[in-house]
């Protein structure tokens, strides 16, 4: 095996059928204007970067469409549901992001609770099995729970994507168990989607062995979402690399570094 | 008879001349075809299509795009 170091990158990233070498994707939402977005976006170094469906402002009072600002050329739209609270909507969304004409991929969401924006698994599973049928690769947001991220798998999700914590709550990694759990069990990717805060948080995250790590509020609401943006970039290769090296084992006592022998009398 | 119709655009009613496409619509609005998505009353009319559907009183259409989101 080439070592990462060697090559100063390891094996792209592979969903459904297509390859991707940045492991961090990004969100669109929620910056302070478009000019910010764009700088971070560059600075996370992302190829897939995720947009809402949204019905057009007629009275163009607000802000147009994201495409206006994004180059479709150069990042991967990966189009979500959010929002979503059924199955039936989550299959409408999906359907007209498909046909935008940029790719199959759609980000599944189906919220089951508006207070904590927890996935609703019926929900999810449902609307999953439909738009695999329909011919979509699913990425599918869920919580941490196994039997729902096998069952997603089973149904034919090309990635499955449990959080980390709530949408929007920066708490980090709460269930890092959870999360490790399902990356052993699953054999496609495992992206861990909504809940990192901060750097230490993606580290964390990607040192659970996880494919990859998607992420929004963490750069839109940052003081300064470039840094950040700058700042998950290495995180996110840093826990992967730490992840690959393999850490030392945790003892509970003291070892030294230094030999013992050799001392002065 | 009237020489408009009313129609539901993205939840809003829209008078709209009588047999007017949904591509005629679209362009009335100052909208680019290219840059919206178009359900017709629950279906997904494809681009080629907007120009041979008609739009008929109570019809309810969705133009929709992207937007920033996680």
């Amino acid at each position: 095996m080439t070592s990462v170091v060697a090559t100063g990158h390891e094996t792209p990233l592979t969903i459904g059928g297509r390859a991707f070498h940045s492991r961090l994707m990004v969100g669109t939402g929620k910056y302070r204007d478009n000019e910010t977005m764009v700088r971070a976006i560059e600075a996370s170094g992302a190829e897939i970067v995720t947009v809402a469906v949204r019905r057009v402002d007629l009275d163009r009072t607000k802000e147009g469409g994201i495409l206006a600002h994004l180059d479709p050329q150069k990042y991967f739209l990966l189009a979500n549901t959010a929002g979503c609270y059924t199955a039936d909507d989550a299959v409408r969304y999906a359907r007209l992001a498909r046909e935008a004409g940029f790719n199959e991929f759609i980000k599944l969401e189906v919220i089951g609770d508006q207070e904590t924006l927890l996935p609703d698994v019926q929900g999810l599973l449902a609307a999953a099995v439909t738009l695999v049928r329909d011919g979509f690769q699913v990425l599918a947001y869920t919580n941490e729970d196994l039997v729902t991220a096998l069952r997603l798998a089973d149904a034919g999700c090309a990635a499955v994507m449990p959080l980390a914590s709530p949408i929007g709550s920066g708490l980090g990694l709460v269930n890092p168990y959870g999360v490790r759990t399902i990356k052993r069990r699953l054999t496609v990717p495992v992206v861990v989607d909504a809940g990192v805060g901060t750097a230490s948080d993606a580290c964390l995250t990607m040192e659970q062995g996880v494919d990859g790590i998607l992420m929004n509020t963490a750069l839109a609401a940052a003081r300064d979402p470039t840094m950040m943006a700058h700042a998950m970039r290495l995180a996110v290769e840093a826990g992967r690399a730490a992840y690959l090296a393999g850490r030392m084992p945790r003892r509970e006592v003291a070892v030294p570094s230094s030999p013992r022998e050799g001392m002065l009398d | 008879m009237s020489d408009r119709v009313d129609v539901l655009v993205n939840g809003q009613h829209r008078a709209v001349p009588r047999g007017a496409t949904l591509l005629a619509l679209i362009q009335s609005l100052e909208l680019d075809p290219r840059a919206v998505v178009v359900e017709h009353n629950r279906a997904i009319v494809r681009r080629p299509e907007l120009d041979r559907v008609t739009v008929a009183p109570g019809d309810a259409i969705e133009l929709v795009h992207f937007v920033g989101g996680g």
